[in-house]
C-alpha cells in the first residue's frame, strides 16, 4: 500500500496560496486510489490491469468570477503553478452573479459513516479464481454458449477530501468490487451470434453475488436472445425489465437536473407541482443509503446529503440541485453537487430509484396480449428538450400473456413525457446495481418499428 | 516545427527506461512497452451570454504493458521517478508464466515519425484564454443574430496539448506532439412554448487561426442555429421500412458504426464480430469503398503514429463490395497474422490499447447527388446524426438524426425530428445503390467510446442512397 499523504495539510496550504493570491474563496478536492482488475477469456487470463491515482482540484473565486483546475503532480512547484494558473484563468472569464461558495452555515456538520468502505485486499490469484469461475459458469450452462468476450473482476478503494475556505474539511472513503460476464451463444441452425452480459457490484465484498449465479444469469440473458427476428411497425405495451427501466430513469434524472433546467434544455420545465405519473410513482434520490452505490456522507461542495422526494405519487415534488443551479432557478441546493476533481460542481444523482410496487414481473406480463418485453436498448435516441425518445432496443415478444420469441432490430418510440404518465405497472423487483434503480415497469403504449 | 516529445521532458534518462524494459521483457513476454504521456487540457464555456467557465487540467503519468500469448499485463502509475517504474513494471510482467529469465534488450532506436501531419506553429493551449473567450462571445452575439427565437446559446472551446513517447522492448523509442481542438456550438430555440435544440462545430489537430480561417465559427454559430429553428417547424419523424438519402459528411457515422467497429481486428481475433470470416467475401454492393486512414492532414483521427510507435496508414477495409482488410494494433496483428495498420489506440496512459479506427470513409462514386434524391419516392433525407451505437456480436446498429427531412415524389420537403435509424452491419451496405461523387469529411467534432475509452475520430461519406433501412419514429409510416 502506498504511504498516505497528509491531504489535511495540503489541501490547506493551497487554500492559504489562493487566499494569498487574492481569491475570496476557493474550495480544494483530492482523490486518491487504487484499482486492480483482472479479465479472464475462455478460462485463461486475457488482462491484468493494477493502478494508483492521485488527483488534486482547485476552484477559486474572484467575487464573481471563477475557475477549475487539475494536476495529478503532487510536488510543491506544480502546486504552486496550479494555485498561479487557476487565478489567471479566473482573470479571463466574465462576472457571474449567481457564483460562489455555498453558504458557510449550510455545511456539512455530521459526517456519519455510511458503510460504504470494505478495507478486504484480494491478492491477484483470488480476483483471477473469481473471474474465471464465473465466465465457467456461464459458459457450462448451456451447449449454445460458444464462445465468450471474457469475464472481469474488479476492486477498488479510494478516498475523497474536500475542503474550502469556510473551514469546511470532509473526507470519506468507499471501496467497491465489481464483477461481469460476457458470454456469446451461436444459433445452431443460422450460425447467428448473440452477445449479452450480467453483472453484480458492491461496496463490500461479502455482498456480492456469486461467480456462479452473475455467470448464469448473463448465460440466461444470451442464449434468450437467440433466433430473434423483427416484427412489424406498430402499437403495443412495452414492459420495460430493470435494466431497460433503469435507463429511462437515467433520463429523468437529467431532466430534473438543475443545470437542464435553468438552460432551457429539459422537457420539465416549468412542471414543478405537477402530474408527471400516475399515482403509483414514487421516485427518491437517497445520498445516505447505508452501503449504496452512491451514497456519500457530503455531497461535491460539502453540503450534507439527504433523501430528497423527486416524484411523490406522480407529483413531481423536486428538482436535484447544486448551490449553483439552485440560484439560477431560485430554490435551494438539495446535496446534488457532483464534482470530478478540478471540475466545477454538476448536478449527478445519489441512489435515484422508483419506490417498488406490488406487480411481480410475471404478473406484469401476463397482463400484455400482445407487446414487447425490452431487455437492451441501444443508441442515443433521447431528446432532453422535448422528450423525443426513440432508441433501438431488442428483447421478447409477448404474446397473450406469455414471453414468445425474441426480437431485435426494431427501435421503441414515443415521448418521456407521455411514456411517464402511461407507467400502468410499477413491479416489486427493485434491486440496486448501480446508482440508479428502477422495478420492472409497463408502458401503456408506444410505437415499435420494425418490417 | 515543435520539438518532437523527448523523454528528458518526463525527467527520465534512457538508461532508467532500458532498465524498467528489462525489468518487464521477461523470458515469457512477447513484448514489451512504455507509454510515456503529459497532456495539458483547457475548456472555456459560455452559456446565458457569458463566459463564465475556465477550466484546466494537467496530468502525466507512464502505462507500462507486457503482452505473451493472448495475454496482457498494464500497470500505470502517475508519479514517473524510478521506483514507480518499476512498481508497474512489476505488476505488468506478472501475466508471464515464469517471470524470470530477464533477456538482453537490442540497442535503441531512437527515432521520430516520419511525417508531421499537424504541424501547428502555436497550440491552442498557448493562445491567450481572452481570445477564445472572445470567440466565444461573437458566436454567441452571432447565433442570437440569426433569429430573435434563439432563446440560450452554449459554446464550448476544448483544447488539449499531448506529448507522447513510446519505448518498445524491440528497441524503439520515439515520440510525438499531438495538439487537438473543438469548438462546438449549442442552440435552443423558443416558441410558443415549443422548444428545440440545435448543436454544430467543428476542429481537428489545428491551431487557433483555423476557426477564423473562412469564418468557421460564424458558420458553427449559423448552423446551430438554423438547426434550432428548422426542428420547431419539425413533423415527427415516419416509422418503418422506407429508401433513406445519406448527406455527405457527418453521416458517415454510419460507416463507423456498422461496418467499422465489427472490423476491429480484437473481435476478429476472438471471433466476436458479425463479420468473422468474411474476408474476401461480399459485404457492400459494388459501388462501396470504404477506408480508414490516419494520415490526412490536420484531421481530428489522424496521428503521425499511433500509440505503439507504429506510423499511421490508409488501410481498404472494403474494395467495391469485398471484405478486404480488418484494423489492426500489434497484439491483434500478430495473432491473427495479419498486417500491421497503425490502429493502436488509447485513451491516455491509464488505458490499454485498443485497435481503433482513425478517419474511417467511402470513397466518392459517380452518382449526381440531385439524382439520387430525385431517385426517391417516398423516404427519408437524413443531413445530421447526433450519436451511434452497434452490437458488434450480432451486428445491429442505431443512430440518430438530428436534421433530416422527407423525401415525397423526388423532392426534398418537411423536416422531421426525433428520426432513429436501426439496421445491420453486414447487411447495410449491400442495399446501397448509388453513391454520390461528393465526398465529404466530417467538421472535426467526433469521439468514439470503447471499453470505456473515447479517442477522437473522423467520418466521411458522400450522398449516398440506401435502398431500405428501418427508421423508429412516432409518425404514420
Amino acid at each position: 500500500m502506498r504511504q498516505e499523504l497528509d491531504l489535511k495539510e495540503l489541501t490547506g496550504d493551497m487554500l492559504a496560496k489562493a487566499t494569498q493570491h487574492g481569491a475570496s474563496g476557493a474550495d480544494v478536492m483530492v482523490a486518491d486510489g487504487d484499482t486492480f482488475s483482472v479479465q479472464v477469456r475462455l478460462g485463461a487470463v486475457d488482462r491484468l490491469t493494477k493502478a494508483r491515482e492521485k488527483r488534486v482540484g482547485l476552484r477559486v473565486f474572484f467575487g464573481k468570477r471563477s475557475a477549475s483546475a487539475s494536476t495529478s503532480d503532487f510536488s510543491r512547484e506544480s502546486l504552486d503553478r496550479l494555485v498561479s494558473d487557476t487565478c489567471a484563468l479566473a482573470a479571463a472569464v466574465a462576472e457571474d452573479e449567481m457564483s460562489g461558495l455555498p453558504a458557510g452555515d449550510l455545511m456539512a456538520h455530521e459526517l456519519p459513516d455510511l458503510d460504504l468502505y470494505d478495507p478486504t485486499v484480494l491478492d491477484t490469484a483470488a480476483q483471477i479464481e473469481l473471474a474465471r469461475r464465473a465466465e465457467a459458469s456461464a459458459m457450462a450452462a448451456d451447449a449454445r454458449i460458444t464462445n465468450s468476450e471474457g469475464s472481469d473482476f474488479n476492486s477498488s478503494a479510494g478516498r475523497v477530501v474536500l475542503a474550502n475556505t469556510h473551514g469546511f474539511l470532509g473526507e470519506h472513503r468507499s471501496s467497491s468490487f465489481a464483477m461481469s460476464v460476457s458470454p456469446i451463444a451461436t444459433d445452431p441452425d443460422s450460425g447467428g451470434m448473440q452477445r449479452d452480459s450480467w453483472y453484480a457490484v458492491q461496496r463490500k465484498f461479502a455482498r456480492l453475488d456469486s461467480p456462479e449465479s452473475v455467470g448464469l444469469e448473463a448465460a440466461r440473458r444470451t442464449v434468450r436472445r437467440l433466433g430473434a427476428r423483427k416484427v412489424t411497425t406498430r402499437r403495443a405495451p412495452v414492459i420495460f425489465d430493470q435494466e431497460t427501466a433503469g435507463s429511462l430513469l437515467a433520463n429523468l434524472c437529467s431532466a430534473v437536473s438543475g443545470y437542464a433546467l435553468y438552460k432551457g434544455a429539459s422537457f420539465l420545465i416549468g412542471q414543478l407541482g405537477n402530474r408527471l405519473a400516475p399515482e403509483t410513482v414514487t421516485i427518491y434520490d437517497n445520498g445516505r443509503l447505508p452501503g449504496g452505490l452512491g451514497s456519500r456522507p457530503f455531497d461535491g461542495e460539502g453540503l450534507p446529503t439527504r433523501r430528497t422526494t423527486v416524484v411523490e405519487r406522480g407529483i413531481l415534488a423536486s428538482y436535484l440541485l447544486d448551490t449553483y443551479s439552485g440560484r439560477k432557478l431560485g430554490l435551494a441546493s438539495t446535496g446534488n453537487a457532483s464534482r470530478g476533481v478540478g471540475e466545477s460542481p454538476s448536478v449527478g444523482p445519489t441512489n435515484f430509484y422508483m419506490v417498488p410496487g406490488t406487480a411481480d414481473p410475471s404478473e406484469i406480463i401476463r397482463s400484455v396480449r400482445e407487446g414487447l418485453y425490452v431487455t437492451e436498448l441501444i443508441g442515443f435516441g433521447v431528446n432532453m428538450v422535448t422528450g423525443d425518445y426513440s432508441r433501438g432496443a431488442a428483447g421478447i415478444w409477448i404474446k397473450n400473456g406469455e414471453l414468445a420469441y425474441p426480437v431485435e432490430e426494431i427501435t421503441i418510440a414515443g415521448n418521456l413525457t407521455r411514456m411517464f404518465a402511461d407507467i400502468e405497472l410499477v413491479g416489486n423487483d427493485l434491486e440496486f446495481r448501480g446508482r440508479i434503480a428502477c422495478p420492472t415497469i409497463k408502458i401503456g403504449e408506444m410505437t415499435i418499428a420494425g418490417n | 516545427m515543435e520539438q518532437a516529445a523527448e523523454l528528458d521532458q518526463f525527467g527520465l534518462t534512457e538508461p532508467e527506461v532500458r532498465h524498467a524494459l528489462g525489468k518487464v521483457k521477461v523470458r515469457d513476454v512477447d513484448y514489451a512497452d512504455l507509454y510515456f504521456e503529459s497532456c495539458v487540457s483547457e475548456s472555456v464555456s459560455m452559456e446565458e451570454g457569458l463566459v463564465k467557465r475556465a477550466v484546466k487540467s494537467v496530468s502525466q503519468g507512464v502505462g507500462v504493458r507486457a503482452t505473451a500469448g493472448e495475454k496482457t499485463g498494464f500497470a500505470y502509475s502517475d508519479e514517473l521517478t524510478r521506483r514507480d517504474l518499476e512498481i508497474a513494471a512489476d505488476a505488468a510482467r506478472y501475466i508471464a508464466q515464469s517471470p524470470q529469465g530477464a533477456e538482453p534488450l537490442p540497442v535503441t532506436h531512437r527515432a521520430r515519425p516520419q511525417r508531421d501531419l499537424y504541424p501547428v506553429e502555436t497550440s491552442i493551449a498557448e493562445v491567450a484564454t481572452k481570445d477564445r473567450v472572445e470567440l466565444l462571445n461573437l458566436i454567441d452575439a452571432e447565433a442570437r443574430r440569426y433569429d430573435p427565437r434563439i432563446k440560450n446559446v452554449m459554446a464550448s472551446f476544448n483544447t488539449e496539448y499531448k506529448r507522447v513517447v513510446v519505448a518498445t522492448s524491440e528497441g524503439l523509442m520515439i515520440g510525438d506532439v499531438q495538439p487537438l481542438s473543438r469548438l462546438q456550438v449549442t442552440c435552443i430555440a423558443e416558441e410558443n412554448g415549443n422548444r428545440q435544440s440545435g448543436t454544430f462545430g467543428g476542429g481537428g489537430r489545428i491551431g487557433f487561426a483555423f476557426y477564423r480561417e473562412l469564418d468557421r465559427y460564424i458558420r458553427y454559430a449559423r448552423e446551430a442555429a438554423r438547426q434550432a429553428i428548422l426542428n420547431l417547424g419539425a413533423v415527427d419523424a415516419p416509422a418503418g421500412v422506407m429508401p433513406v438519402v445519406l448527406a455527405g459528411g457527418w453521416p458517415g457515422i454510419l460507416l463507423h458504426e456498422a461496418i467499422g467497429h465489427g472490423l476491429e481486428a480484437d473481435f476478429i481475433r476472438r471471433k466476436t464480430s458479425a463479420f468473422t470470416n468474411l474476408l474476401g467475401a461480399r459485404v457492400a454492393s459494388e459501388v462501396c469503398t470504404i477506408a480508414d486512414d490516419g494520415t490526412l492532414p490536420f484531421r481530428r483521427g489522424s496521428l503521425n503514429m499511433d500509440d505503439e510507435g507504429t506510423p499511421t496508414s490508409r488501410t481498404v477495409l472494403i474494395e467495391r463490395g469485398i471484405l478486404r482488410g480488418f484494423i489492426t494494433d500489434r497484439l491483434n496483428a500478430r495473432l491473427l497474422g495479419i498486417p500491421l495498420t497503425g490502429n493502436g489506440r488509447r485513451e491516455s496512459f491509464q488505458s490499454i490499447v485498443l485497435p481503433r479506427m482513425t478517419n474511417t470513409f467511402m470513397l466518392a462514386g459517380e452518382s449526381d447527388p440531385q439524382d439520387i434524391i430525385r431517385s426517391v419516392t417516398r423516404g427519408l433525407y437524413a443531413v445530421s446524426f447526433g450519436g451511434g451505437q452497434v452490437d458488434i456480436t450480432n451486428g445491429k446498429f442505431v443512430f440518430s438524426a438530428s436534421e433530416a427531412y422527407l423525401i415525397e415524389n423526388g423532392a426534398v420537403t418537411r423536416p422531421v425530428k426525433g428520426a432513429t435509424l436501426i439496421g445491420n452491419g453486414p447487411e447495410i451496405l449491400t442495399k446501397v445503390s448509388m453513391v454520390g461523387h461528393d465526398l465529404t469529411l466530417d467538421e472535426g467534432i467526433g469521439t468514439c467510446g470503447k471499453e470505456g475509452q473515447s479517442v477522437p475520430v473522423g467520418v466521411g461519406l458522400p450522398t449516398i442512397r440506401v435502398d431500405e433501412i428501418t427508421v423508429g419514429g412516432t409518425g404514420r409510416p
